[in-house]
């Protein structure tokens, strides 16, 4: 294939010049200036841009912060006081980095949900929805280990019961729980290696699967509130009749989107930068201490509804295996949900009430499960966390059914909703 | 010299090199696996740990550090001890028989310890390895903040992280989300109250 530019503008100059040698105008007509996207998206759509700013601030913030960071048990504690109170703007920095964390999960959750409003992960969009769940769970990953870093008492004691998760394998339970320590206890070691693969590996591995995720994405083409294939209608340049460019249409309404996120991301940095103890938990701004749990062991609250459904399974037969299990399959169960959802439209605009009702039941559920995963494991909580552990999986278990005979409406042939 | 080409044997030799080379990434995998497991220090630092128990008070707790673990020594109140054997109906493992401790300690039962006065044992819950806090005062349901142990508490240990309970003898009740009693390290009482952690035999006394 010759690497001719395509019109006779882009063949002179410098961008000419890297064109002949490197794809570069290629790459920006397909994936940005000529990448025809639907003209109906709504707010759902700003998700996806905002995971990315997200995901910028995170890499930036925190490079700068391992600038100034020590990743030993002795050393650490102090190192994350050293920032936040020597360090020129290193307050800004790590609040920055900290909020970004919950953040992620916020525009992740939501990204996530539109996915199941509009059945983006329909084919022919399964891999772009698998390349995003690996990207959620490398997500958990990146945020638990990053979590351990300050090693105040909570990020040792949360390494300690989700490290011990893996002890409840039978057999190499033990030996395994011991190699991801390096030791015989949560230890030295094993903050220094979190840091390892939260500053390096994860990170490499999350940007590669983002690029596959929008790859794929661009292979295919963008869903939209309609549920429909914008492709099957065409002006004689094979463009979309209900298609615009993403640049300069979704640049430009991204940046809104981008600028109404920043507002209420400073808003929080600036005047609740723990968030009421949601963000950053109180018992973190107390060195690790091994002898001493602190009262209430609760992951950060994006953790929490799975946190929940751990401990909503009580032990049997001599191991607590079980609870693992079920945790574990809540986030296998959304791999497979292509293929769980039988229903011929896609949309949640032409549905039927059986799919509104559950995704409405599964979305209060997944709410209450993390308010549970806050709560102390006794009185009411653990009843409710299990009613809603059995409905979150309800949802998806039941799909290939209840989407099946639900009722739907016509699809139109073009999209809607749009002047 | 044939034009044709033998695409068995060109099978075969692809196959032949990716298996080597397989071999070669497993074998060149070993020392970076390795790498992750405890290191010569850490194993250097779990030396036993010695302590003197004889300044506890009965219905006192001294926590102790071994290979990095808290471990409780309880020194039991007389009536507690006598009472352990009483409520073997709420435990799940009454007679220790899926827990983790050396041979000795399970072969006394319900006391779970060399000397019944004091109980060693490690502060790790076997659920998901949180340090358990002391309630060794019977029937008193609100003796740890934010928990209700409920009615008829014959003494124990309480986690706060999941609301696992366990007995004096670190025995846990039934229906908790741990599924093992309180694991009991290796441990010798040499003279008095002197417990040596960490080793099966007390080392000899030099007279």
């Amino acid at each position: 294939m010759a690497a001719a530019p395509e019109t006779a503008g882009t063949g002179k100059g410098l961008i000419g010049w890297i064109d002949e040698r490197f794809p570069l105008t290629k790459l920006w007509k397909e994936h940005v200036a000529e990448y025809y996207a639907p003209k109906n998206f709504n707010f759902w759509y700003f998700f996806g841009a905002l995971s990315l700013v997200v995901l910028a601030n995170q890499l930036v913030t925190g490079i700068f912060l391992t600038m100034s960071y020590k990743p030993s048990a002795a050393e650490a504690f102090a190192s994350v006081e050293y920032i936040m109170r020597d360090v020129e703007w290193g307050w800004l920095i790590r609040y920055m980095h900290s909020t970004g964390a919950s953040a992620f999960f916020i525009v992740v959750y939501l990204h996530m949900f539109r996915a199941l409003l509009y059945g983006s992960h329909r084919r022919p969009r399964e891999l772009v929805w698998i390349f995003g769940c690996l990207i959620f769970l490398l997500l958990m990953a990146e945020a638990f280990m990053g979590y351990v870093l300050p090693w105040g008492n909570m990020s040792y004691w949360g390494a300690q019961v989700i490290v011990s998760l893996f002890s409840s394998l039978p057999i190499i339970g033990g030996t395994l729980v011991e190699w991801i320590r390096g030791d015989y206890n949560i230890a030295d070691p094993t903050l220094n290696r979190f840091f390892a693969l939260h500053v390096a590996a994860l990170p490499l591995a999350l940007v590669f699967l983002v690029v596959a995720h929008i790859m794929a994405l661009h292979e295919v083409g963008s869903n939209n509130p309609d549920g429909i294939d914008i492709k099957k209608y065409k002006d004689d340049k094979g463009r979309p009749l209900d298609g615009v460019p993403f640049h300069p249409y979704y640049t430009v309404k991204d940046t809104l989107g981008v600028a109404g996120f920043l507002m209420i991301f400073a808003a929080v940095i600036f005047f609740a930068p723990n968030f009421f103890g949601l963000f950053l938990e109180s018992p973190n701004f107390e060195p690790a201490n091994p002898l001493q749990t602190p009262p209430d062991i609760t992951p950060v609250w994006y953790f929490t509804p799975f946190y929940a459904m751990l401990r909503a399974i009580p032990s049997a037969f001599g191991t607590q295996v079980w609870g693992v299990m079920v945790m574990g399959a809540a986030i296998v169960v959304l791999f497979f949900v292509p293929w769980l959802d039988r229903s011929p439209v896609r949309s949640i605009r032409y549905k039927g009430p059986i799919y509104k009702t559950m995704l409405a039941v599964f979305s209060v559920s997944f709410v209450i499960l993390a308010v549970c995963g806050m709560k102390p494991p006794s009185g009411i909580y653990p009843i409710l966390a299990r009613v809603c552990t059995a409905l979150y999986f309800a949802f998806f278990l039941l799909m290939p059914w209840y989407t099946k005979f639900d009722s739907v409406q016509p699809v139109p042939e073009r999209v809607t909703g749009h002047a | 010299m044939s034009e044709e080409v033998d695409h068995s044997r060109r099978r075969l030799l692809t196959a032949a090199t990716v298996g080597t080379g397989a071999i070669g990434v497993a074998f060149a995998a070993v020392p970076f696996l390795a790498s992750w497991k405890p290191s010569a220090r850490a194993k250097a630092l779990g030396a036993p740990v010695e302590v003197d128990a004889s300044k506890l008070e009965a219905g006192q707790m001294l926590k102790v550090v071994w290979r990095g673990q808290a471990v409780f020594v309880v020194r039991r109140v007389k009536g507690a001890v006598d009472q352990l054997s009483g409520h073997d109906a709420m435990l799940a493992d009454p007679a220790s028989d899926d827990s983790v401790q050396p041979d000795y300690i399970k072969a006394t039962g319900a006391a779970r310890a060399r000397n019944p006065e004091y109980w060693v044992g490690l502060a790790v819950c076997t659920h998901l390895g949180c340090s358990p806090l002391g309630a060794f005062q019977p029937n008193d349901s609100f003796q740890v903040a934010g928990a209700d142990l409920g009615a008829n508490w014959p003494g124990g240990f309480y986690c706060p992280c999941h609301g696992s309970k366990y007995d004096l003898s670190g025995r846990v009740f039934k229906s908790m989300p741990a599924p093992k009693n309180l694991a009991v390290p290796p441990y010798a009482i040499a003279a008095n109250a002197r417990i040596v952690i960490g080793v099966d035999d007390a080392p000899k006394a030099v007279s």
